[in-house]
């Protein structure tokens, strides 16, 4: 699989000596669009945490593509609304992987981060500081900075939240576009309706992958039903987990269900 | 009037050399005030200041008052804290305001226990107060230094300054930096609240740092503008306290920093973000 993106090997990840995303395998190939689905909890967060390095692998590893741009917009970011800054000065900050800390903003730039905003539905508002700005028009904003990344992949936690349904359907159409462009798109959704409609492939995490396939394969009642009942709770009393190897170490902190079934390797799309 | 303004610079050379000091010390920490207080780390800039103190103090108990080895042991002791206080914020579950509490009261304590072993309260009262009129050339050169330190380092650091306090989290999704430019940043607060003991004292200096800055705020949205208008706001009270001090017989450290809260306090009620404004402006609305 040489045009993996992204590649899990028996990841695992947590908090202390917790797993929040278990055991997941398998390759993201470049250009895909998934969506990351599962209840509060699941480890989507932790996921995408673990893709950008912010959390670090307790077991395993996930490997990404040489040389590829990775943009990240988290779920809850720090950013601080109250620092007297412009949109522009925001969404500039997307030309960091480009410029970095002393490389000069160029004519070039300064047109990439007006159609940015042009495209995000923004145009205008650069010189607004940002304390003015609605929950949507900062979103769209956040986004015209992932524009300006040019990652070539893109990780989006919970982007459509408190977004109403005209910001939800341009962001959308945003991403569809980077999916045509053939980046690879990673997005965490609770919307069903939303990820059955647009997204090509689902992975469905409860702390342990549930499924991982076409979307129309994976985003059925019973596999939901399933990622639904998960526990939630950590127990401290759960017994080490029994794979071999460097991944030794932490709990299982899953209840009495089976283990890891066949639907979590990937199937379908393959 | 202007005879009142500039007669006594003209006059008196401990006058000219306390007001290039306080000039050069509003320069470099006005700007680093700015960025102190955007960062919420308003408090930590006091909190620092206490934290200079044993290492001054024990550089005077060894050598005198001399500014060479009490700069140098505030600037050692400054400097563990700020880390101290840093990875402790870091490694543990403490966020940085307690732990910075915790190193800086028993730092404060301990310097005021080895001031007392050798000082009397007049030396206490220097170390805590400064003495700006007798500023000699070691300190001149000295704050000249910190000065351009300061400003180069500023300028080197600008966008990833902005970026770890506008967006902490994009930071680290791009670059490894945070970490160093947060560090360098707490070492540049230290080494201008040491530049600014000799002239200020350790408990003022921090005043010619946040006051000027936190009446910036009212100005200006923008952080280049407000730098430049804090750094404008620290020399205009500077000279203001200079000046009052040498016609009224104020001591000068406090004149100065009075100066400034009184700056702040105008800012407060008549900026363009202050109170007078507000209220005036609030019946009064665009249609789009």
């Amino acid at each position: 699989m040489s045009d993996a993106s992204l590649t899990f090997s028996d990841l695992t990840l947590g908090y202390g000596s917790h797993p929040a995303v278990h055991h997941l395998n398998g390759p993201v190939e470049r250009g895909s669009l998934i969506a990351v689905v599962g209840p509060n909890g699941s480890g989507k967060s932790t996921l995408m945490k673990g893709i950008v390095g912010i959390v670090k692998p307790m077991a395993g590893a996930v490997k990404t593509a040489p040389g590829q741009r990775l943009a990240y917009l988290p779920q809850q970011s720090e950013i601080d609304r109250s620092f007297p800054a412009r949109v522009l000065d925001l969404v500039g900050l997307g030309l960091w992987p480009k410029r970095g800390l002393l490389g000069r903003y160029d004519r070039r730039d300064r047109q990439d981060l007006r159609d940015a905003l042009d495209a995000v539905g923004l145009a205008g508002f650069e010189h607004r500081p940002i304390d003015t700005l609605s929950g949507g028009q900062l979103q769209r904003a956040l986004f015209a900075r992932v524009l300006v990344q040019k990652a070539d992949l893109i990780l989006l936690d919970e982007p459509f939240n408190a977004v109403d349904a005209k910001t939800t359907a341009d962001l959308i159409a945003l991403i569809r576009h980077w999916h045509g462009e053939r980046r690879t798109v990673l997005v965490v959704a609770h919307d069903f309706e939303l990820v059955r409609e647009h997204f090509p492939e689902t992975l469905v995490l409860a702390r342990r992958p549930i499924a991982w396939g076409r979307t129309q394969d994976v985003m059925r009642p019973d596999i939901l039903a399933r990622a639904r009942r998960f526990d939630e709770a950590w127990h401290d009393d759960a017994p080490w987990c029994a794979a071999d190897g460097p991944h030794a170490g932490h709990d299982h902190a899953k209840t009495g269900s089976s283990s890891v079934p066949a639907t979590a390797q990937r199937s379908g799309s393959l | 009037m202007i005879e009142l303004l500039v007669s006594p610079f003209v006059e008196f050379a401990f006058m000219r050399r306390a007001l290039l000091g306080v000039v050069l010390l509003s320069i470099s920490s006005c700007p680093v005030g700015v960025f102190l207080m955007l960062r919420r780390m308003s408090l930590a800039g006091d909190a620092m200041a206490h934290a200079i103190l044993p290492g001054a103090a024990t550089g005077f108990l060894l050598f005198g008052l001399a500014i060479v080895p009490m700069t140098v042991g505030g600037l050692i002791a400054g400097v563990l804290v700020a880390l101290g206080a840093g990875a402790v914020s870091r490694l543990t579950v403490q966020k940085e305001d307690a732990s910075m509490a915790a190193f800086y009261l028993i730092s404060l304590a301990v310097g005021v226990l080895i001031v007392s072993l050798r000082g009397s309260s007049v030396d206490l009262m220097h170390v805590l107060f400064g003495s700006v009129l007798a500023l000699n050339d070691e300190a001149l050169i000295l704050i000249a230094g910190i000065s351009i330190a300061t400003l180069a380092a500023l300028l080197l650091l600008w966008r990833g300054l902005i970026a770890e306090c506008l967006d902490p989290l994009f930071l680290r999704s791009v670059s490894g930096i945070g970490p160093l430019v947060h560090f360098v940043f707490l070492g540049l607060v230290v080494l201008n609240l040491v530049g600014g003991f000799q002239a200020l004292g350790t408990l003022l200096s921090v005043g010619l740092m946040m006051l000027p800055a936190a009446a910036a705020r009212f100005w200006t949205a923008r952080v280049d503008t407000m730098c430049l208008l804090a750094v404008a706001i620290g020399i205009a009270s500077s000279t203001a306290g200079l000046l009052l001090s040498y016609h009224f017989t104020l001591p000068s450290g406090p004149a100065i920093i009075l100066s400034a809260g009184l700056v702040y306090f105008a800012s407060i009620l008549f900026g363009g973000r202050g109170i007078v404004r507000v209220l005036l402006i609030r019946h009064r609305h665009r249609t789009a």
